[in-house]
């Protein structure tokens, strides 16, 4: 495995200036739904990464919708998934990340968002999930009518799907202001020959791909080479679906994890990915409020080292 | 570069166990009390399959009979509910209207599906797959810890109706009819992986029912080309 260094610049004091600038432009516009929120500044600011391409901060652990937001027309499970979105912008959380391919939990999300006044920390991030390029304007309209927004922040073109097709078309947006970021995503380590390809000649922002404590192909070339084309990492399945949390769960946490200020394996979980150098965030999917509350809460206190993520790897290697 | 090829069943199956099942409580709750009717209808017609005094136009009723059960299934559950969960529920829905029609064409109107008492052992696997279908199946969801609300009902929810439909294919004579055998298959094989792959303890009824049914259907036929070679 490559060796990574200390993690040291990840709360760079740009990032904790930015996440604190956020916090107050996000007080002085909060809407009278998020008037409610606790504060979350007991821990200290929630920890945050750069953008490369503008430098945005955004906090390390975002909310993925796969699955857990796919509901269907369930209004006491819509309903669920609000009280676990009023969670994550209370504990700070800012990035949501959705699909047309997710079933219901675009309209789950925009459901969620009116309940919570459209909370203004908001980083929405969609996909385009169709083959035909002339399609995918239409459906990224029909998302943002899902969302209930009129852009969206971070569009991504959904595991490489009609990729040359719907590049193009999200230049164009950004270039009209019409989007913020770009980007590409793939999952459960498909297609990462294509990816590295397009990365390499794509101006894009984002990525998004799988990475966890146990697969961590991504750090061979992935990951170093979104760090040579400043280009942000969005890291899916952190958990591998619930199987990893599932697995180490029948251990007890090693009590070196309060050294980072991890109280249950998700923590620790999730710092292993978010401390990566090249990772911006990740996004763990679940819409239960204490799970949500769990996650966001590796997005404070200490991140692991490389000493620590070795650690954390051998930990979970043997169980 | 669509490459469909790349995805995994679990992929494609992003939903989870408790969604799924949760789409069966409110659907039975919307329909109720018509779990009632439709089971009375189902026991009718394996009662009337069984002691058929005018067996062809008993089938072709039969035939009418499960033809609505199909359609019903795949614009009732598949269109109207199912495919706020599942992208793939709308092919589902098509895929049981063409069973649907299939029995019309075939059941009803070339009355190709004659019951009687069961004499073979192909018949009598039919008659078990059927009162499997009619009785256990919405118990199951009782015995699997999903409570009664969550039951899968003959004629209402896809996997009995499934297995319920084999049941009654191998109980017509002279033979099981092959051509509206490849859904109710298909649909056993499709159920079963997606339930393998939200977890689900009972994933293996369908697929095993279907299983049985496509073994007693073969075994029948092959009993038959030997009787005629005697």
């Amino acid at each position: 495995m490559r060796r990574f260094e200390a993690r040291k610049e990840a709360v760079s004091r740009r990032s904790f200036l930015a996440s604190l600038a956020a916090a107050g432009a996000a007080a002085a516009l909060r809407p009278p739904a998020m008037a409610a929120y606790p504060a979350a500044a007991a821990r200290g600011p929630i920890l945050t990464k750069p953008i490369p391409s503008s430098g945005e901060a955004l906090p390390v652990v975002g909310l993925g919708s796969s699955i857990t937001f796919n509901v269907g027309n369930d209004p006491a499970a819509e309903n669920g998934c609000a009280e676990g979105m009023r969670a994550f912008f209370a504990e700070g959380g800012r990035l949501i990340d959705s699909s047309p391919m997710y079933g219901s939990s675009q309209q789950v999300i925009g459901y969620g968002l009116k309940k919570l006044g459209q909370p203004k920390p908001l980083f929405s991030a969609d996909k385009v999930w169709v083959n035909d390029g002339e399609k995918g304007p239409a459906q990224i309209q029909e998302s943002e009518a899902q969302w209930g927004i009129p852009r969206f922040d971070l569009l991504q073109v959904h595991n490489l799907m009609g990729w040359e097709e719907h590049l193009p078309t999200l230049y164009r947006m950004k270039a009209d202001g019409k989007l913020r970021y770009v980007g590409i995503t793939t999952s459960h380590g498909r297609r990462h020959g294509d990816m590295e390809k397009i990365m390499r000649k794509e101006p894009l922002d984002f990525v998004q791909l799988s990475y966890n404590a146990v697969d961590r192909e991504v750090e061979e070339r992935l990951l170093p080479l979104a760090r040579d084309r400043k280009i942000a990492v969005i890291c899916n399945r952190p958990f591998q679906k619930g199987d990893l949390i599932d697995r180490v769960e029948r251990a007890p946490l090693p009590p070196w994890a309060a050294e980072i200020d991890c109280a249950n394996w998700a923590q620790l979980l999730l710092k292993f990915v978010v401390s990566h150098p090249a990772v911006t965030c990740a996004i763990p999917a679940t819409s239960n409020v204490e799970h949500m509350k769990e996650n966001i809460g590796a997005a404070y206190g200490r991140l692991p080292d490389e000493a620590m993520r070795q650690r954390i790897v051998q930990a979970v290697e043997k169980i | 570069m669509s490459e469909w090829w790349t995805y995994t069943l679990s992929d494609l199956i992003l939903f989870s166990a408790h969604a799924y099942y949760r789409l069966f409580e409110l659907y039975n709750a919307a329909v109720w009390p018509a779990q009632i009717a439709v089971f009375a209808a189902g026991v009718a017609i394996l009662e009337r399959a069984l002691r058929a005094r005018s067996p062809e136009t008993v089938g072709r009723w039969i035939a009418v009979l499960l033809a609505a059960a199909w359609l019903w299934v795949g614009f009732a559950f598949h269109a109207a509910r199912y495919a706020t969960l599942n992208t793939a529920a709308p092919v589902f829905a098509w895929t049981f209207g063409f069973e649907a029609a299939l029995l019309l064409i075939l059941g009803a109107f070339r009355g190709r599906l004659v019951f009687g008492r069961p004499e073979t052992v192909a018949e009598r696997v039919g008659l078990v797959l059927s009162v499997l279908a009619l009785t256990v199946f919405p118990f199951a969801s009782v015995l699997s810890g999903r409570g009664l609300r969550a039951a899968e009902v003959f004629g209402l929810a896809p996997d009995p109706t499934a297995v319920g439909t084999l049941g009654l294919l191998l109980l017509s004579k002279p033979r099981p009819r092959w051509p509206l055998m490849i859904v109710p298959v298909a649909w056993c094989v499709a159920t079963g992986a997606v339930l393998w792959v939200l977890k689900t303890p009972d994933f293996w009824v369908a697929p095993l029912a279907a299983a049985v049914a496509v073994g007693a259907a073969v075994a029948a036929a092959v009993a038959k080309r030997s009787a005629a070679r005697r």
